[in-house]
């Protein structure tokens, strides 16, 4: 790459402007990582979705119950090879900010059905034999600096009261994406302490099918079997309860594509008036360039390879700042955004628009310092 | 030998070369019906009022210009009617352009910038190296090479400017009033060194002046009044 000191030697001729225009991409990739990540933390339950399980909720409300009694008549549906349930505890750790979800869980089934966590056998055995037992996720104990062996009291919001669990086990998530800020505890426990209230109910069912493929077929048998009971059934994927659980905070979409395109749309005027005046000041320098025998492909490719270079520097700056901030911003957030991840898609995806936008704002000086006559160049003063 | 009465068969042949230039609805004739004839190892000084038309001329043999009628060729090469890429090309391996302003790229050393025609060849690196310091000692510069344009004199200035020009051994040299920014001495000591590459280095060089002084140094002096070449005198080179 021989021409590389001379694409160096042009973009930092005027460092002030440069450090501006980078700082300006900087700023832009910072904004499109960060709010990509925030979208992602959104939709991230409908990102780690498993595509063959279906949840199974009361067609009412998911805060309404379900029979328990359901388990076995969903075992019998043709398609289903395994059934869980889960019951929302929404208790409180100390301070109402500390938010964190705990699960009172059917705990065997529960962890045939999600594998993604992982625990080891020993711990489950703990938690198994505890009946005041819990399972936390890596997040949440790293938070609170919870270790095996602590006992933690809840207090409850839905269910009076205060409760002590005894931490049994740490799950981690097997990809990056996944949750580790749940609570897990049994159900029986739940069961026994709220019997008056809740003997025979959980808050919804969880079924692996077969299939994806028989996704419908199976969610439209489930919902036919329970029709016209006391406790109506509304079944769909994983997917779609945690899509629409997401859109419950808001376009997070739109919103990212409204904010991206503005700061977007502001960089390239930006980009592109800096462009412009470094190959308006270096004029006669084009021109000597050409009189001594590069092509106009050539100056083209260089003015355009300068304005590419600043996108890729400030753009790659900008993302690198953000895949550093971002975990630092998760803590910050206090449990609401657990999962501000900056994805490698995000950041091939902020890199191309960098690029496209470096494409953009240097293509018309290019064009024009492709075009400029010598003569005409060197005759100016 | 140079010759304007379009008998001779030199180097760079130019034959009733014409420029027009429109300026608005007015046609202005810059140059008309020239003939030019110049050996290789000349050394040809252009002189004549402003706007007489001598950088129109270097313009044209230069290939940075288009001429209205006429034809150039240089060493068999028939410039008038290239393509704009050959022509680019043609400009690359044949001419070193000499500006009054040097032209150097100020973020680029003297190293660098005497280097930038040889970034056209297929030269190694190392190759590279040996001929920007072979050039950059012609000129007197080897310990410069270095220095950015801004900690160098006009006149060293320039001399990297000639040095760049002469490093791809182009087949002659093109001066715009080399030594139209520099004081006495520096532009003496620019002229000495245009001398010694055409008694020394056998280089072609076509020089545009209003310096007299500066003419003196070249084997023929033409003059150019109103767009027609007009037969100076022919010395021997100093």
């Amino acid at each position: 790459m021989k021409y590389r000191h001379l694409i160096f030697a042009n973009l930092f001729r005027k460092k002030i402007r440069t450090t501006l225009t980078l700082g300006s991409f900087l700023v832009a990739l910072f904004l499109f990582g960060l709010l990509a990540a925030v979208r992602g933390a959104f939709n991230q339950g409908v990102e780690v979705a498993g595509v063959n399980r279906l949840d199974v909720i009361n067609k009412v409300s998911i805060i309404q119950p379900l029979p328990i009694s359901y388990k076995e008549k969903l075992e019998r549906i043709p398609g289903i090879t395994l059934v869980t349930h889960e019951n929302w505890f929404g208790g409180v750790y100390q301070d109402e900010r500390n938010f964190f979800p705990q699960f009172a869980i059917q705990d065997e089934t529960f962890r045939q059905m999600y594998p993604e966590f992982i625990l080891s056998d020993d711990q489950w055995k703990a938690f198994a034999e505890d009946r005041e037992g819990a399972i936390v996720g890596e997040n949440t104990a790293e938070r609170f600096h919870w270790k095996v062996g602590d006992r933690i009291p809840i207090k409850g919001t839905i269910f009076p009261g205060t409760w002590e669990f005894n931490i049994c086990g740490i799950y981690k998530g097997s990809r990056p994406q996944d949750d580790t800020t749940q609570f897990w505890f049994h159900y029986k426990y739940l069961e026994e302490r709220e019997s008056a209230y809740w003997k025979g109910l959980i808050g919804w069912y969880i079924v692996r099918i077969d299939s994806p493929d028989n996704g419908a077929r199976i969610a439209g048998a489930i919902d036919e079997t329970f029709a016209n009971s006391p406790w109506e059934t509304k079944t769909e994927t994983e997917q779609a309860l945690a899509a629409g659980f997401a859109k419950q905070a808001g376009n997070i979409e739109f919103l990212l594509v409204s904010v991206g395109s503005v700061v977007f749309f502001t960089l390239l005027l930006v980009t592109g008036n800096t462009m412009a005046i470094a190959v308006r000041e270096r004029m006669r320098e084009l021109a000597v360039l050409k009189a001594v025998g590069f092509s106009d492909s050539f100056v083209l490719a260089l003015v355009l390879g300068e304005s590419l270079l600043l996108a890729a520097i400030g753009g790659g700056f900008g993302l690198l700042l953000c895949k550093l901030a971002t975990p630092v911003l998760s803590k910050a957030s206090g449990g609401l955004l657990p999962y501000l991840y900056l994805a490698p898609l995000t950041v091939a995806s902020g890199l191309l628009v960098a690029l496209m936008v470096g494409t953009a704002a240097g293509i018309l000086p290019a064009w024009s310092a492709m075009r400029l006559r010598v003569v005409d160049a060197l005759r100016r003063v | 030998m140079v010759r304007v009465d379009g008998r001779g068969n030199g180097l760079v042949h130019v034959r009733g070369l014409d420029k027009k230039y429109q300026r608005g609805s007015e046609e202005i004739h810059v140059l008309q019906g020239l003939n030019l004839d110049v050996d290789a190892s000349d050394f040809v000084a252009f002189m004549g009022p402003s706007g007489s038309g001598k950088t129109t001329l270097l313009n044209l043999l230069g290939g940075i210009d288009l001429p209205s009628a006429g034809s150039i060729t240089v060493g068999g090469d028939e410039i008038t009617h290239m393509s704009a890429s050959k022509l680019t090309a043609w400009r690359a391996r044949h001419v070193g352009f000499i500006f009054q302003m040097y032209n150097l790229i100020p973020v680029l050393t003297a190293f660098q910038n005497v280097e930038l025609p040889l970034l056209l060849t297929k030269l190694s690196k190392a190759e590279r190296r040996r001929h920007v310091e072979t050039a950059l000692g012609i000129v007197g510069l080897a310990d410069r090479m270095d220095h950015y344009p801004r900690q160098l004199s006009g006149g060293q200035e320039q001399r990297v400017g000639i040095a760049r020009a002469i490093v791809a051994d182009p087949t002659f040299l093109l001066c715009d009033e080399p030594t139209g920014d520099l004081d006495r001495k520096s532009a003496d000591e620019v002229m000495d060194l245009l001398s010694r590459l055409v008694r020394e280095h056998h280089k072609t060089v076509l020089l545009v002046t209003h310096d007299p002084v500066a003419a003196e140094r070249a084997q023929t002096v033409l003059h150019l009044d109103k767009g027609v070449l007009v037969e100076g005198r022919t010395v021997e080179v100093r």
